[in-house]
């Protein structure tokens, strides 16, 4: 397979890579949900990964921090690096990985708690140093959720909008303090105007941050992110990653007819 | 097949109106047969309250006219405690005096022992509530007829009094008081055994254990089918381990208290934990895997290890199930009577159990005790008896039924 | 962990800091939190317990019923074919209660199939939500009420009815009719909601496509669905069958108190589990040939309910994979 290196001249951190997925497959009992996988995410930025429903991007996006291992039957060859170290090698604990590569999920899940327990809970387990009043603030400010529950920390999480569940989410996953984030279809559950609240707040939190996201919204990953990944299947069903480049070159100058067809497509 | 044919197909229905009287009678039959369900229900609650209570023809052994001129239930404690010593011999005062001394005691304690000792009421007949509202004057005659001394009254097998006294060999004096107490006792240890053994177990097979594994597997078809062997069989189990074979520890000898053997009520609790224990297992299970996937996701997301997401998100959103299902295995637990026959349950005991390893009756034994009887005074005590399990029984689903409608509204 | 400390603290202000290779390999280390393999532990035996129970009653039931068999005057031949059972006076063939447990079981069962098919049809193919929610709890709370009410019910009512009507001479005070009906009462709520279950897991096309076929209700109720629910049912009779079996308060009261070698369900005669029931009642000496009697019929239960309800749970398993 073609691997297809970002063509990134202006890259800050060129010389590495925080994560570095090298020759990956990933099965379900027999079958091959993902082959052959190799990419290259940048630190602080966001990285976008597309593709046709079914192709993987799902499940490539739970490797990274081994949400599948609860999958029956699911196992995987090849390597996943955080900053050089392989999460997949037998001595690491997938309980830590979790810590440092946090994730927010398709439909906003908050825990049925207070709006403050939430927040505070992922930081307390996780024994985060500091005021935890101080943590839900500053977090809270960070999800640019502050303003609008600073006055209803004991309420509900549940009484929330599905926008402010989504962003209560992000919060969630800050207070853990992660290096990434990881947001599997974040706004596929919200509204417009809720879906472009998140992808500002993306844009922001990309400083701190490296985010990857999956979408099934292409105008989502033309506007919010800086790199992309687009992935298909294969004849034997098995997603592939056809193109990896800056989110500018694949939506302007795709360089597989594949990913040109898809985009174009969807444009229409 | 018609030579004629018909512009209206509606006008030769052929057999089809045949068909709807068949099956009209048929949804009749069906509908009968569900209401058989109401019907045997009302019929055994009736039987039961119909035998609870009515008239009684009550024969005393000493006319209370002739100890005193007032109604004895109004006379001061003085009064009472001088009949009490003119009819009795002084070693029975003494025996009395042992327990508590008259003076200690209450006016309405005095009254009771004047009429135990003394007075001695006995109801020679007892009749049905039925038999008590239809004929009436039928009773009245008879009572004059062959009982000249004995007076006729209206009569509640199942009253305050009844709940409050112990059990006695005279159905008109006996109670319930050490048969609740042995139940409440009973289900005490069920629960401390079984709940957090049947919560654990639900938790390992739904959180825990790889589905695949063959021990797994075993271990959640053996628990289905535990949950259908018979009572009766707990109840040999129950004799042979906890009776038998770890008497030392179930009659406390293990721990320096002596005199008592393996029938202790700690057997039958743990004989009762193993009954229910499929039952709540099954129930738990239910629960927790209705918490969403979402919650334990979101929970394993943040870094939490498995216990920690079990412990602070799957429990307590899984915990109203728990505690319903929990509930419904108890009811069961209340109500068995075979197992307790087998672990040997006392039938005549009037001491509240003081340990676990105390002898013990139980409110089923005492019912099936007196069911057994021949007298019939015996079977309306057994009527009040079942009443107050009932009664009993249905408190505890009425909070079962609340703590689920209030889930289910949380939820939304 | 000072490490770990400092970096959350840097990370706070400034962007991502890499840590070096070493720190991060050993954060990412596995670790060892004997909490969590202590707990795993206990929630494992807890599991492990039912087997635990399971292997208990297999093994003492088989230990005392060897105990049992293995007395000089005990022959297998004897025990399955002699028609008197008095183990205190050397007498072991236990046909008496075999036959006594099949005619409560038959009486049982001749109340709750029919019934309880009929009132499962009713409440899954013609009652109301509002019939329903009348009629469900009702049966939910007659299988709530305890066995020994049951039995009382049976002594008190049913005995006295039965002998209004059959006459006093031809019904003894205990008898196994009035055991049995009572029992079928008692086990109609299980095999109506069992049936039910199975009823209301026929797909909706199938009773679609009858309709569209001019089917009555009638028709698509008992030649369509009841027949594509066919296992389901049988699963539920014989889980019903297994349960009359093993019922024993009600016939401990009102079935009688003595084996009896008799087919006539109007004369008194003893379960197996009513013998159980009486024998142990009072203080029971151990390894006499009555103590040993109970494990060997304790034996019998056991085997026979469980190979009905492993048979009811195959076919249920086999009926959901038709339509799952």
């Amino acid at each position: 397979m073609i691997n297809y290196e970002p063509n990134t001249p202006n890259l800050s951190d060129a010389n590495h890579n925080i994560l570095e997925v090298k020759n990956v497959s990933m099965y379900y009992g027999s079958f091959r949900a993902v082959k052959d996988l190799n990419l290259k995410i940048q630190p602080n930025k966001i990285t976008a990964i597309i593709g046709p429903s079914g192709c993987g991007k799902s499940t490539v996006l739970r490797a990274f921090n081994r949400m599948n291992d609860f999958v029956r039957g699911y196992h995987l060859e090849g390597e996943i690096c955080f900053h050089n170290q392989n999460l997949y090698a037998p001595e690491v604990d997938p309980v830590q990985v979790r810590k440092m590569i946090g994730m927010v999920f398709q439909k906003p899940n908050p825990f049925p708690k207070s709006i403050y327990e939430n927040v505070a809970w992922g930081a307390r387990i996780n024994g985060i140093p500091g005021n935890m009043d101080d943590i839900v603030e500053q977090t809270l400010r960070q999800a640019a959720l502050w303003d609008e529950v600073k006055d209803d920390l004991r309420k509900s999480a549940l009484a929330l909008s599905g926008g402010q569940q989504q962003r209560l989410c992000i919060a969630r996953a800050l207070a853990v303090k992660p290096e990434i984030i990881l947001m599997d279809e974040p706004c596929s559950a919200l509204d417009p105007i809720a879906t472009l609240k998140i992808e500002d707040l993306m844009r922001e939190l990309s400083v701190n941050y490296t985010i990857i996201i999956v979408t099934h919204n292409m105008q989502q990953a033309a506007r919010a992110s800086d790199y992309t990944a687009f992935f298909t299947m294969d004849p034997d069903r098995a997603g592939v990653m056809v193109e990896f480049d800056t989110t500018t070159n694949i939506f302007t100058n795709p360089h597989d007819k594949r990913t040109e067809d898809y985009i174009s497509g969807r444009f229409g | 097949m018609n030579n004629a044919i018909d512009n209206n197909i509606f006008a030769n229905p052929g057999n089809l109106p045949k068909r709807h009287q068949i099956g009209k009678i048929w949804s009749t039959i069906f509908f009968a047969s569900t209401t058989i369900g109401i019907v045997a229900l009302t019929v055994l609650l009736l039987s039961i309250i119909n035998q609870a209570m009515g008239l009684v023809i009550i024969e005393n052994k000493i006319d209370p006219m002739t100890l005193a001129e007032r109604p004895l239930e109004e006379l001061p404690k003085e009064e009472l405690i001088s009949i009490l010593q003119a009819n009795l011999s002084k070693n029975r005062i003494k025996t009395i005096e042992k327990e508590k001394p008259l003076d200690a005691r209450s006016q309405i304690d005095i009254y009771g022992l004047v009429m135990e000792r003394v007075v001695q009421p006995t109801v020679v007949k007892s009749y049905t509530l039925t038999q008590s509202l239809l004929s009436r004057s039928q009773i009245e005659r008879e009572a004059v007829e062959k009982y000249p001394n004995a007076k006729i009254e209206f009569r509640s097998w199942i009253n305050f009094t009844f709940l409050k006294k112990t059990m006695s060999s005279k159905p008109e004096l006996a109670g319930v008081s050490t048969a609740l107490m042995g139940s409440l006792y009973l289900i005490a240890i069920t629960i401390a055994v079984a709940f957090p053994i049947g919560v654990g177990a639900a938790i390992y097979l739904e959180e825990y254990a790889n589905k695949d594994n063959r021990i797994n597997k075993i271990i959640q078809t053996n628990i289905d089918n535990l949950a259908g062997v018979p009572s009766i069989v707990y109840g040999i189990l129950g004799l042979a381990i906890f009776v038998r074979t770890l008497e030392t520890i179930t009659s406390g000898a293990a721990f320096g208290i002596e005199g008592n053997n393996g029938r202790s009520i700690l057997s039958a609790g743990l004989t009762m934990a193993l009954l229910i224990l499929p039952i709540l297992i099954i129930n738990a299970q239910e629960a927790i895997r209705a918490v969403p996937d979402s919650l334990r996701q979101a929970a394993f997301g943040l870094g939490a290890t498995k216990w920690q997401t079990v412990w602070y998100h799957v429990l307590p959103n899984a915990l109203p199930g728990i505690l319903t299902g929990t509930i419904l295995a108890i009811s069961r637990a209340i109500g068995e009577t075979a197992p307790l026959i087998l672990v040997g349950a006392s039938t005549y005991i009037t001491t509240n159990p003081s340990s676990p390893f105390s002898k013990f009756t139980a409110l089923p034994i005492q019912i099936y005790n007196w069911t057994t009887r021949p007298q019939d005074t015996f079977r309306n005590i057994a009527a009040a008896a079942i009443i107050v399990l009932l009664i009993s029984l249905l408190s505890l689903n009425a909070v079962a039924i609340l703590m689920r409608n209030r889930f289910s509204r949380q939820r939304l | 962990m000072e490490h770990e400390i400092s970096k959350h603290l840097v990370r706070q202000t400034a962007p991502v800091v890499t840590s070096s290779q070493e720190a991060l390999a050993s954060k990412l280390r596995m670790r060892f939190r004997p909490g969590e393999t202590l707990i795993m532990g206990f929630l494992f035996v807890c599991g492990a317990i039912s087997i635990a129970t399971t292997l208990g009653i297999v093994f003492e039931l088989t230990k005392e019923s060897l105990l049992f068999f293995g007395k000089p005057e005990v022959k297998l031949i004897d025990f399955l074919t002699k028609t008197t059972w008095q183990p205190s006076i050397g007498n072991f063939g236990v046909l008496p209660l075999v036959t006594a447990t099949a005619m409560t079981t038959f009486f049982a069962m001749l109340i709750s199939l029919p019934l309880g098919l009929s009132a499962a049809i009713y409440l899954s193919e013609y009652a109301s939500q509002k019939a329903r929610g009348i009629l469900k709890p009702v049966l939910e709370i007659l299988a709530g009420i305890p066995t020994v009410v049951y039995g009382y019910f049976a002594l008190t009512f049913m005995t006295p009815l039965l002998r209004l009507i059959l006459g006093k001479e031809n019904v003894q005070i205990y008898n196994t009719l009035s055991a049995g009906l009572v029992m079928g009462i008692m086990i109609l709520p299980l095999v109506c909601s069992m049936s039910e279950d199975a009823l209301s897991a026929v797909p909706r096309s199938l009773r679609e496509a009858a309709y569209g076929l001019g089917a009555t209700r009638l028709e698509t109720a008992v030649r369509v669905v009841v027949p594509a629910a066919f296992s389901g049912i049988i699963a539920a009779f014989i889980i019903g069958i297994s349960r009359a079996v093993g019922e024993t308060m009600i016939v401990a009261v009102a079935a009688g108190s003595g084996p009896n070698f008799t087919f006539n369900p109007l004369k008194a005669a003893e379960t197996m589990t009513g013998y159980i029931a009486r024998i142990s009642g009072g203080d029971l000496a151990y390894d006499t040939p009555d103590y040993n009697s109970i494990f060997a019929i304790g034996l019998m239960l056991f085997v026979i309910t469980l190979s009905l309800n492993i048979l009811s749970r195959r076919l249920v398993s086999r009926f959901r994979e038709v339509y799952e």
